[in-house]
Parts: C-alpha cells; sequence; structure tokens
C-alpha cells in the first residue's frame, strides 16, 4: 500500500483527540420568540372572548346541537355531499379520459364542460338548476326528433334535492376532470408501454395499472375538494333545502338566537372536516403502497413509540436514583 | 433455412415528422436463434425493436412474426390497420423488456408476473401463480416474491421483468438495452438470465452495448446506424472481420 495515497489519511492526523466538547450553539432567535408571544396574547384574547361573550349564549348553543331539526340538516348536508362527490368523481374521471383521447371532438367536449362549470359560480348554477323548469317545462324520453316514450313536468322530476345534487355534482366533475387528468400524467409512459407489450388492452391499462398510480395524485386535492364540497354545499341553502344551514337557519329566524345558532353549524362542519381529513390521511398511506421503501409512522403509531420511550427513560431514571 | 424465420422484416420505414429514423430495414431471425443488434445511439435500433410489437407503428414495409402480419390486415391492395383486440393478442405472443424496467410499482413482485396471465390470457391465477414462482425462482429471486418493486436493485428488477415476459409464453422476446440502466456490477447477472435463456432455445432480439456478451450469445450480429442496416453476420464476421468502415471504427470506440 505504501505510495498509495490514502485521501483521508491526512484528515486523520490532524483531527483533534482531546479537543474536550464541541457543542454548537443556535444563534439565539429573539425576533420569533416576540412574534409567538403577540400570536398568543391575540390568541388568548379571542379565547376570552369565546367564553366570556354573552353575546354566543353558549348555553343555548348547547341546547341546539343535539336537536333533531339540526341533525336532520346535518344528515342531509352529508348526503348531499356524499351523493354529489360521487356523481363528480364518476363524471371527473369520464371527463379526464375523454380530455386525454386522441378523437378532437371528445377533447374538446371534455374542454368545454370544464370551462362552463369552473367558469360560472357555483350559487348560479345552484339557482339556475333550481329554475331549470322556467327553462325546459318538460323533459321527455325518446328517439331524438322521433317517438317519445316517457314524458314529465320538469317541477316534479328535478326536486329541490335533485337539483342541488346536479348543480354540486356537475360542478364537482368539473374540478375532479382537472384532478385526475393530473394524476394520469403524472403516471410514467412506461408504464403504459409495459402494460401494451403484455397485451393489455387500453381499457385494462386504465383500470389496472394507471389509476391504481394515479390515485396517489389524485386523492390528496381530492380530500380537499371533500371538504370543499361540504361547506360549499351551504350555499344550497338559498334554495330552501334543510341542510345544516338552512335548518339553522331556520331557528334564528324563529329565536333571533342567530350568532348561537351559526356557532352550531359551523362547530358541526368543524368536526365533519376533521374526521373527513383524518379519514384523508389513511387513505393517503394506503395508496401510499410500494411508493416507498418504508411508510413513515402514523401519527397514533408516532405517540405510541415516544411514549414506549418516555416510560423506558422514566424507569430507567428511576431505576438509577 | 428450410423453416420460414420466426420473425421477418421486410423493407421498413418509419418517420418521426421529418426524421427519416428507418430507412428500409429487413431482419430475419430463424426459430431458436439469437440475434444482437449494435450501433451507435440515435441509429434506430430501439425503434426497430418497438415496430416489432407495434409500440411504433411503421409507415412502410411489413412485419411477419410466425408467419402472421403484424398490426395490419391485408384488404385487396391496401393495409387494413387491426381492431385493438388482435393487436393485443399479436402483442401478448412477443414478450418485450425495456431499458427502464417499468415494473408496475404499485404491485408486489409475484403480482407484477401474474397480471396479464390472468388478466389477458385469462388463465386460472392458482395456476399461474405455482409457474410466476418458479420463474422468479428461475431468475434468481424465489424470495422475494411479495416486495414490491421500488424495495429491489435495478439488477434484481431487471430479472423480475424478464420473468413477467416469461409468463407470457412469448414466441419471440425482445430486449431493449436491458442492461443501460443499470450499475456496472449489477449487468452480469441479467446478462447471465439472458444467456440461460438463449441457452434453452429462446427465439430473441437483443439492442443492446455489451460487446462481448453479443460475441457470446448472438447467432447473429446486426449493426446499424443512421436508420440503415450496414451489415449482418455471425458475431466473427461482424465483430472480428467488419468489412463496413462505419462498424469498425463504432467498435474501436465501445471495445
Amino acid at each position: 500500500m505504501s505510495g498509495v495515497l490514502r485521501p483521508d489519511a491526512g484528515l486523520r492526523d490532524s483531527a483533534p483527540v482531546d479537543e474536550p466538547d464541541l457543542r454548537v450553539n443556535r444563534r439565539p432567535r429573539i425576533g420569533w420568540w416576540v412574534l409567538s408571544g403577540v400570536v398568543l396574547v391575540l390568541l388568548a384574547m379571542f379565547a376570552h372572548l369565546l367564553v366570556t361573550s354573552s353575546n354566543i349564549q353558549w348555553k343555548v348553543v348547547g341546547q341546539y346541537f343535539f336537536s333533531t331539526q339540526i341533525l336532520l340538516g346535518l344528515v342531509r348536508t352529508l348526503e348531499l355531499t356524499a351523493v354529489s362527490m360521487v356523481i363528480g368523481v364518476a363524471i371527473g374521471l369520464v371527463m379526464a379520459v375523454m380530455r386525454l383521447s386522441p378523437v378532437a371532438i371528445l377533447s374538446s367536449l371534455s374542454w368545454a364542460y370544464t370551462w362552463l362549470f369552473r367558469g360560472t359560480p357555483l350559487l348560479v348554477q345552484i339557482i339556475f338548476w333550481y329554475n331549470l323548469s322556467a327553462l325546459i317545462p318538460t323533459l321527455s324520453l325518446g328517439v331524438p326528433f322521433g317517438p317519445t316514450f316517457f314524458s314529465g313536468n320538469v317541477n316534479s322530476i328535478i326536486t329541490p334535492f335533485t337539483a342541488a345534487l346536479l348543480a354540486l355534482g356537475l360542478n364537482e366533475g368539473a374540478y375532479m376532470s382537472e384532478i385526475v387528468r393530473a394524476g394520469i400524467l403524472s403516471v410514467d409512459h412506461g408504464q403504459t408501454e409495459a402494460a401494451k407489450a403484455l397485451g393489455m388492452s387500453g381499457r385494462r391499462t386504465m383500470r389496472r395499472i394507471i389509476l391504481p398510480q394515479a390515485m396517489r395524485v389524485i386523492i390528496p386535492p381530492t380530500g380537499n375538494q371533500v371538504i370543499g364540497l361540504l361547506k360549499s354545499s351551504s350555499l344550497v341553502s338559498v334554495t330552501s333545502l334543510p341542510e345544516l344551514l338552512y335548518s339553522a337557519q331556520i331557528i334564528y329566524d324563529r329565536t333571533f338566537q342567530t350568532i348561537p345558532l351559526l356557532v352550531v353549524a359551523s362547530l358541526w362542519y368543524l368536526l365533519v372536516t376533521s374526521v373527513l381529513s383524518f379519514g384523508q390521511y389513511y387513505v393517503e398511506r394506503y395508496c401510499a403502497k410500494g411508493s416507498a421503501r418504508s411508510l413513515p409512522l402514523t401519527p397514533l403509531q408516532k405517540l405510541r413509540r415516544n411514549a414506549g420511550r418516555a416510560h423506558l427513560t422514566l424507569t430507567r431514571s428511576s431505576a438509577r436514583s | 433455412m428450410q423453416q420460414p424465420p420466426l420473425l421477418d422484416v421486410r423493407g421498413v420505414h418509419k418517420w418521426f415528422g421529418h426524421l427519416h429514423v428507418l430507412q428500409g430495414v429487413n431482419l430475419q431471425v430463424a426459430r431458436g436463434e439469437v440475434t444482437c443488434i449494435l450501433g451507435p445511439s440515435g441509429s434506430g435500433k430501439s425503434t426497430l425493436l418497438r415496430t416489432i410489437n407495434q409500440l411504433e407503428q411503421v409507415d412502410r414495409g411489413r412485419i411477419y412474426v410466425d408467419g402472421e402480419l403484424i398490426g395490419y390486415r391485408p384488404r385487396g391492395k391496401k393495409l387494413v390497420a387491426l381492431p385493438e383486440r388482435d393487436l393485443c393478442r399479436q402483442r401478448a405472443s412477443i414478450g418485450m423488456v425495456f431499458q427502464s424496467f417499468n415494473l408496475f410499482p404499485h404491485m408486489s413482485t409475484l403480482a407484477n408476473v401474474i397480471e396479464a396471465p390472468v388478466g389477458v390470457l385469462r388463465q386460472s391465477r392458482d395456476e399461474v401463480r405455482a409457474e410466476a414462482l418458479s420463474l422468479l425462482a428461475r431468475v434468481g429471486l424465489g424470495d422475494k416474491a411479495n416486495t414490491y418493486p421500488r424495495q429491489l436493485s435495478g439488477g434484481q428488477q431487471q430479472r423480475v421483468a424478464i420473468a413477467r415476459a416469461l409468463a407470457m409464453h412469448p414466441k419471440l422476446l425482445l430486449f431493449d438495452e436491458p442492461t443501460s440502466a443499470l450499475d456496472p456490477e449489477l449487468v452480469g447477472e441479467v446478462l447471465d438470465v439472458i444467456k440461460d435463456l438463449a441457452r434453452e432455445g429462446f427465439t430473441m432480439v437483443v439492442v443492446t452495448h455489451e460487446i462481448s456478451f453479443a460475441r457470446e450469445v448472438a447467432d447473429t450480429i446486426m449493426f446499424m446506424d443512421d436508420g440503415r442496416v450496414v451489415e449482418t453476420g455471425s458475431p466473427e464476421q461482424v465483430l472480428s472481420n467488419p468489412k463496413s468502415e462505419r462498424t469498425r471504427a463504432f467498435l474501436s470506440r465501445v471495445l
């Protein structure tokens, strides 16, 4: 080995051997501490307001929180959210595949769909569907420009609930189509080629190879959309559909306890969105299968592990003393 | 050659826009033989390979595999593109191994191998499973059936990709630079598997830059440059006594 230069030899020689303790100290961050203090004071003031303000009337909040009317409204809101999300995802899938298809008519149709439903306010769309009968008084099923088999009054087919579903679902479909499209585009083209080379049809490739991988990109914004949709569903209250917000409005129109009932509705919205974000975390984890060598721990697992460690150090230190 | 060749490529042309990437390529591969395609990058080797299973469509010329015209059906004097179902059937009988492996990352190794025989050939899952396990064992990965591709090294992934192609019982195996994306010390394990397949009599077309591997395994070597076949012959002829100046220049650069 003599004559061969060892790159680490010089380093090893010059390394300080008996230097006592070379601890590194961070610069103090006074600015951050001051800012945190200010924010904490503001928060405390807000909390103080929430607790002591007589206008909130926490007693009234408690009284109505589990009232039948509010709970029925909550169920209605959940129904609206779930069904229009399903409609939205279905439309989004179809529109995304259409948008990516080489057939010009399909891709421009999909583009136009997104353009229309994303380009007009949701509130306008809700009112529009609610008043559909003013545009198309009767609806009939049959051969285009030919005989009809079934015909009905639009006002009896499009109830306020179906109008709300149509508005929310169609609008959601426009956003979902962009999300799904981004997901599909995120999958490496080599995957399609490998599937083709194995003799898989285009549909099979989409279903078995592309979409499962696209899910990783699709799920996080979709979770966001679900939460957004839950809140947007309150817009439906303008059509007197007794969902959560309108149920609260009905009560406070009678009792004039506006603020407490808005707090009731807000707390319910917050509760549901919290549950949803919790669920989203686990769905994302499930979809990340195979994407990393090992998945990070869930907060619960971290908590358990840290608790285990804390317990260990505690028992150790108590054993020492 | 009394038997017709298993792969018969006749006068194939391909344009990418204005770029004439294949300029009338001919290639015959007899059953059970191995052909290695060499040539500088951009010479059309990969494109040629990809036309054989219709990942690229040819603009002129015809390709036959086992006597069957690939991708088209003659109708009168014209050729009509096959419907997707027939294309899939033809592709299912031609195995392909890619430079970048292209394993399905959301499926375990075993699921990668099983996917197409079950989904495309409609074979029973249990039978395919047993065969897939033995194929994985054959490429030296019997203990990795339940791992996901990202947990494997490049060489291991490429061996899974080979097992995946073999599970379809292809008539013809295409390798598109199977070791170019690998670390040098992993190249050998993949080449060893391909050598085994050659010994067992698989018909293969291998695009490669590994000259010594080509010398050892190929029955025929084809040298391509600029979308044309420069010369074809036994490894001895092409590698040791190249007729063309271009082949000689290329070999002197890579050897």
